[in-house]
C-alpha cells in the first residue's frame, strides 16, 4: 500500500513576490501613457450639462479650453458669484479671447493649426448671453471648430 | 579566507518604490476623456453688405428657446421630448408635403442618385436661455439626425451607422447632411 509521506513541516510556504515590482511598474507605465498631466488650476466651478449624442475629442493636444462658470468659493470674495471666463490660469474677459486664441495657435504645429478645436466647458447654469459673446468672438478670430463639452447622461 | 558568493541586492522594497511612483502619478494626472457636441461655427461675414442667401421658407425650421427655456419649433410650442420627432418628420418629409422641405436629386459618389433633403434647422436663443437647456435642445437635434442616418444605413446597408466602414459612412453623411445653423444672435443690442 502506498503511503502519503509528509515532507518537512507544515505551514504556509512564503509567496514569491519577486515579480511584484514588475507588475506595479507595468501599471505605472499604463497610467503614464493613458493620462495627461493636469496643467491648469480650476478657478471656476463647472458642472457640465448632460447630453447623449456626444462624441470624443479626437486630438486632445490640438484643443484649447475655455472654462465658464461661477468662481470657486475662495475666489468669490474677490470676483463675486457671476459667471466668469477662465483662460489658462486667470479670469479673463471676452476681449482677451482673441489673444488667447492667437497664443494657442502659435503653440500648435503649422500643419495642425486648422484642426484646432476650442472646447467650451461651461456650467449648466450659465446663461447663454456669455456663451454667445464667446462664440461671436471665436468667429471673429476664425476659430470655428468648437465643442460644447458635456458629460454622458441618460435620455429622459 | 572563506570564499564569498556575489551578494544579491535586496529587491524587496522595489515594489514599495514602484507603488509610490504609481500613486504619485495617479494623483497628479487626469484621465477624463473630453466628450461633447462638436459644431462648426459659420465664418464671420467679411463685409457689411452680407449677401442674402435666399432660402425657401419651407426649407427652414426655426427652433427658438426663450429666456424661460421654453421651446418653439416651426411655429408651435413644444416640449424638448417632442422636438426629435418633429425634426425627423421635417427632414425626411415622408409624404412629400408641400409645406415641408423639398428634396434635390444628388449624385452621391459610390452610391448613385438619392433625393437629399434641403431642410435646415435654425437654432435661435435668447441671452437669458440657460446653457443646460440649450445643450439639451442641441442634443435632441443631433439625436434626430443620428436617427435618420441610422434608418438610412439600416435600409441601405443593413447596419447601424456606427458599424459602417469609412466610405459607407461618407455616403450616409452625404445623403443626410447635418444642416444645423446657429443663428446670428438677434438680441446683441449694444456692441462694445
Amino acid at each position: 500500500m502506498a503511503k502519503f509521506v509528509r515532507k518537512g513541516k507544515g505551514g504556509m510556504p512564503s509567496l514569491n513576490t519577486s515579480s511584484l515590482p514588475d507588475i506595479i511598474f507595468m501599471l505605472l507605465f499604463f497610467f503614464m501613457v493613458t493620462t495627461t498631466l493636469r496643467d491648469t488650476e480650476k478657478l471656476v466651478m463647472v458642472k457640465l450639462p448632460e447630453a447623449t449624442e456626444i462624441v470624443k475629442l479626437e486630438r486632445k493636444d490640438l484643443s484649447s479650453y475655455i472654462n465658464i462658470g461661477t468662481p470657486i468659493l475662495s475666489k468669490q470674495g474677490e470676483y463675486g458669484t457671476d459667471a466668469r471666463i477662465q483662460l489658462n490660469d486667470s479670469f479673463k474677459t471676452v476681449d482677451d479671447i482673441r489673444d488667447f486664441i492667437a497664443a494657442e495657435r502659435e503653440n500648435k504645429s503649422e500643419a495642425d493649426r486648422n484642426f484646432m478645436t476650442v472646447s467650451i466647458k461651461a456650467d449648466e447654469n450659465v446663461r447663454m448671453g456669455i456663451i454667445t459673446d464667446v462664440k461671436q468672438e471665436l468667429r471673429r478670430c476664425s476659430a470655428l471648430k468648437i465643442m460644447y463639452s458635456a458629460r454622458s447622461g441618460k435620455v429622459k | 579566507m572563506a570564499k564569498r558568493g556575489i551578494q544579491e541586492i535586496n529587491a524587496g522594497s522595489m515594489a514599495d518604490i514602484a507603488f509610490l511612483l504609481l500613486i504619485f502619478w495617479l494623483t497628479t494626472t487626469t484621465m477624463d476623456v473630453d466628450k461633447g457636441l462638436q459644431r462648426r461655427l459659420p465664418p464671420m461675414p467679411e463685409t457689411e453688405n452680407q449677401t442674402d442667401i435666399k432660402i425657401n421658407q419651407r426649407n427652414i425650421i426655426v427652433v427658438k428657446i426663450n429666456a424661460n427655456d421654453r421651446l418653439m419649433a416651426g411655429g408651435e410650442a413644444l416640449d424638448v421630448s417632442q422636438l426629435k420627432d418633429k425634426i425627423i418628420e421635417f427632414i425626411t418629409n415622408p409624404t412629400n408635403d408641400e409645406k415641408l422641405p423639398e428634396k434635390e436629386m444628388k449624385d452621391i459618389e459610390g452610391f448613385g442618385q438619392y433625393p437629399v433633403s434641403k431642410g435646415l434647422v435654425s437654432l435661435q436663443n435668447d441671452r437669458g436661455t440657460s446653457y443646460d437647456s440649450y445643450i439639451k435642445v442641441q442634443n435632441e437635434i443631433v439625436r434626430a439626425f443620428n436617427e435618420i442616418r441610422d434608418d438610412f444605413a439600416m435600409s441601405k446597408f443593413n447596419k447601424k451607422y456606427a458599424m459602417l466602414d469609412e466610405t459607407q459612412q461618407k455616403i450616409v453623411r452625404d445623403a443626410i447632411p447635418q444642416s444645423i445653423s446657429e443663428a446670428e444672435p438677434k438680441d446683441v443690442g449694444k456692441r462694445k
